[in-house]
């Protein structure tokens, strides 16, 4: 569609990232080689531009760090809260200076638009910090007795969708709390976290407190698997979730999951529909759909249907595709070729199933990785495409004709990690929300996050809930 | 030359014929209206502010500078206003940059009644619209044989445009068929004898409307009055045109259009002073309803402080360097 007012390209510039050819372990304060000796590339998703090397971890390098980590957590224990507390604040700060060169260097790694890095992921990670600097020294207060002690060593397992927000999930609590961790992030967005080792040494942090070991799963078995770590964070699939309760069933480490998600979002005929499509939007091309609690079921009360669809369909037709880069850019690039294939053949199967597909007209470029906004209608609550998670840009239409039958369809799946109700009827909007059976439910809005709020899921979404009070219960000894 | 208004088929007409019957009563009026979608406040605000995030250079900078430009009804409303003062603001819409003849002319001059006489024979065929705020503006509180007055003398007087405020205290206290039984009115005072009509603007004053509800409302009930534009505000007041009300009287008219065939202008007023404003506002024309609005038929900017902003920036754009408010003419 020719645009009289087409906007010109916008590139952010990648300048202020200093890449450097390869990178080693971050371990015992130290940027280290991997004693096997294994590199592996993490590459642009837009481009399938290599962008560094990196090390590939092995046994031996992890129970180096975990080593580290023990011998840090003797000090790092024993300080005062409120000592700890100027680290955090300190790693804040940091952030926050250099939050554009975090933010282009995440958009390159990850593939997501500058947009939502700039926007969303930086302000969000900041914050984080902020939030649970503001907690250490007052853990004596958080609900769980005078004087709660931290667990030890955290193994730490974080996704490639959000990379530096998970990381600050994951390790802002952590240290707050007084355990040191050994994190590894995912094989595909190793970058971020190596940049943040960097902010650790220029924050001060006493060595061995944060331990950075990347490579592929392996390297997170042997985390999840060693002897002395006393807390294993995992958030990523349900399929490998399950295979890390496995490992750990038995042994007396604490173990929180953050897993996948299959979210009903509901809209009433009375909802504010303007916002609602925005909320749809929102809620299923944020970040690609790489979103464990995307809402990619979008379940619509049958008056509206038609409605609402010619609504969505309007605005999906201005999201703006292409170099994530671009200030404008409004979807990115898929994260990596296995994930394209699998959303392509969940699509398809989707197809194959008898629903009805659309995407807006939209060009593709022609390197990187890169799915359209699509939309399944005709979806019935049998079609896989309505059961599985596609962690995709990918949005299934079933419809409901009543508050009951929305709540049995919304609740009919594996998963529970959130929900989004659009409505204006406060009661309606309660007793709905009593009835979901989901860690997250937002109302009339969607994909809202704050470290205040507490996040996790029911069922197969896992377990253990992530920010806010609850947050640090997850590395108490309570 | 009033602006043209599309001929629009039998089946516009006949969609609209069958509105009748919500604007039979004030209840059913009532109903109509508070049966349209609710507004959620927050997400209106996210998604106006999402759309002043998009960032516009170069080639549509340079796009969007003019046709903003184009869009501007070059407004004076002041006590002190006198016939010296309109000729000149006249001149300035005619040739906004005295150094560049490239610049386009404004859309229209937007003065009182009693100086549409002197800014019409000012604009004598330069194709600049003269538009009028008659029916008591800017409080509206008047009889409506006065507004009617008001409206008939500015016409008579040769206003292409009639920009008329509505009884935001009717409104409020609920006699809806009151408000658009005196839109009508207006509309049928805007009758020239020789069978065409001015344009009219129906002025909400938003921002003393107090709810997002209340400005979907009181769009849906102008244009079902007749209205050829709605336009936010007097810029008489504290709060006049903002982003999300904008946003929400754009997504009016698309939706207006939709369920009945009639297109309808919208024009934000008051306050908009910096061309990085100006810019985000036509974002949000461009991505709620497309390249249609996108000129001043259908989208105008209330300002008089704006233009020269503009002016600054189309210069900075040319010669690469800044200038100044001394480059740039005051009135």
């Amino acid at each position: 569609m020719a645009n009289i007012f087409a906007y010109a390209p916008a590139p952010e510039s990648r300048a202020v990232v200093n890449l450097a050819p390869s990178y080693g372990l971050f371990i015992d304060g130290e940027f280290t080689e991997s004693a096997g000796g294994g590199l592996r590339k993490t590459v642009s998703p837009a481009t399938e531009e290599v962008l560094a090397e990196y090390a590939q971890g092995t046994a031996e390098d992890v129970d180096r760090a975990v080593r580290a980590a023990r011998k840090a957590f003797e000090k790092w224990s024993a300080l005062p809260g409120a000592e700890r507390a100027k680290y955090l604040f300190r790693i804040a700060r940091l952030i926050q200076e250099r939050s554009r060169e975090l933010a282009v260097l995440e958009t390159l790694d990850n593939g997501k638009p500058i947009r939502e890095s700039r926007d969303s992921d930086l302000p969000l990670v900041a914050a984080h910090f902020f939030y649970y600097a503001g907690w250490a020294d007052k853990l004596g207060h958080a609900g769980f007795g005078p004087d709660p002690k931290p667990l030890g060593v955290a193994g730490q397992v974080i996704p490639w969708n959000f990379p530096l927000l998970m990381l600050a999930w994951k390790i802002a609590p952590a240290l707050a709390c007084g355990n040191t961790v050994v994190l590894k992030p995912a094989e595909t967005t190793p970058l971020s976290a190596l940049f943040f080792a960097d902010i650790c040494r220029q924050a001060g942090l006493p060595k061995g407190v944060v331990n950075i070991v990347t490579g592929d799963g392996s390297t997170g078995a042997a985390l999840v698997a060693h002897p002395d770590i006393n807390k294993v964070a995992f958030t990523g699939s349900t399929g490998v979730g399950k295979a890390i309760a496995r490992t750990v069933a038995g042994t007396q480490k604490k173990v929180t999951l953050e897993l996948g998600g299959k979210a009903a979002n509901i809209v009433f005929d009375d909802a504010p529909v303007d916002q609602a499509v925005e909320g749809i939007v929102n809620g299923i091309f944020f970040n690609q759909g790489h979103v464990c609690c995307a809402g990619s079921r979008l379940l619509v009360q049958e008056s509206i249907q038609d409605e609402l669809l010619d609504a969505l369909k309007r605005r999906m037709a201005t999201l703006r595709v292409g170099d994530p880069l671009d200030k404008n850019t409004d979807i990115g690039a898929i994260n990596s070729a296995e994930q394209l294939a699998r959303i392509t053949e969940l699509a398809d199967a989707g197809e194959a199933e008898g629903a009805e597909r659309w995407s807006p007209a939209c060009e593709l470029p022609g390197s990187g990785y890169w799915f359209a906004p699509t939309l399944f209608t005709g979806v019935t609550q049998a079609h896989r495409i309505a059961r599985e998670e596609v962690f995709g840009p990918v949005l299934s239409v079933l419809t409901f004709r009543t508050p009951e039958e929305a709540v049995a369809k919304a609740n009919n799946t594996p998963y529970g990690l959130s929900a989004g109700i659009w409505t204006e009827k406060g009661s309606r909007m309660l007793w709905m929300a009593n009835k979901l059976r989901a860690g997250v439910i937002w109302s009339n809005t969607f994909n809202k996050f704050d470290p205040a709020s507490p996040f996790g899921g029911y069922k197969e979404s896992g377990h253990g809930r992530e920010g806010g009070r609850h947050g640090l219960e997850a590395y108490l000894n309570v | 030359m009033p602006t043209t208004v599309p001929a629009y088929g039998k089946e516009a007409a006949g969609r609209l014929a069958s509105m009748a019957d919500v604007t039979a009563s004030n209840g059913a009026l009532r109903r109509f209206l508070h049966g349209l979608p609710g507004v959620d406040a927050v997400g209106l605000q996210a998604r106006a502010a999402t759309l002043g995030t998009r960032s516009i250079k170069t080639t549509a900078k340079a796009y969007a500078i003019d046709l903003a430009v184009s869009m501007i009804d070059l407004t004076t409303l002041e006590g002190a206003d006198t016939p010296g003062k309109v000729r000149a603001l006249c001149a300035k819409g005619v040739h906004p940059d005295p150094t560049d003849r490239t610049a386009p002319k404004v859309a229209a001059i937007c003065v009182y009644p009693d100086m549409v006489g002197v800014a019409k024979e000012a604009l004598a065929g330069s194709g600049i619209h003269v538009a009028s705020v008659a029916t008591a503006f800017p409080a509206g509180r008047a009889a409506l044989p006065v507004k009617l007055a008001d409206t008939r003398d500015a016409v008579a007087a040769g206003a292409d445009e009639i920009d008329m405020v509505i009884d935001r205290g009717a409104f409020l206290s609920g006699r809806y068929l009151e408000v658009f039984e005196e839109i009508k009115a207006v509309k049928e005072a805007c009758a020239r004898p020789d069978g065409s009509a001015a344009h009219l603007k129906v002025i909400f004053e938003t921002g003393e409307l107090q709810t997002y509800d209340n400005v979907r409302r009181v769009s849906w009930l102008a244009m079902l009055a007749g209205a050829d534009f709605i336009k936010t505000s007097t810029g008489k007041v504290a709060v006049n045109a903002t982003p999300p009300v904008t946003l929400l009287m754009l997504e009016a008219v698309r939706d207006f259009r939709a369920a009945t065939g009639v297109q309808v202008g919208v024009k934000p007023a008051g306050g908009i002073r910096t061309t990085k404003d100006a810019l985000k506002y036509l974002v949000m024309v461009n991505e709620t309803l497309g390249e249609e609005w996108l000129t001043a038929d259908w989208f105008r900017f209330g300002a008089s402080s704006l233009l020269n902003d503009l002016l600054m920036q189309r210069q900075k754009l040319s010669t690469g360097r800044y200038s100044g408010p001394d480059y740039v003419t005051v009135d």
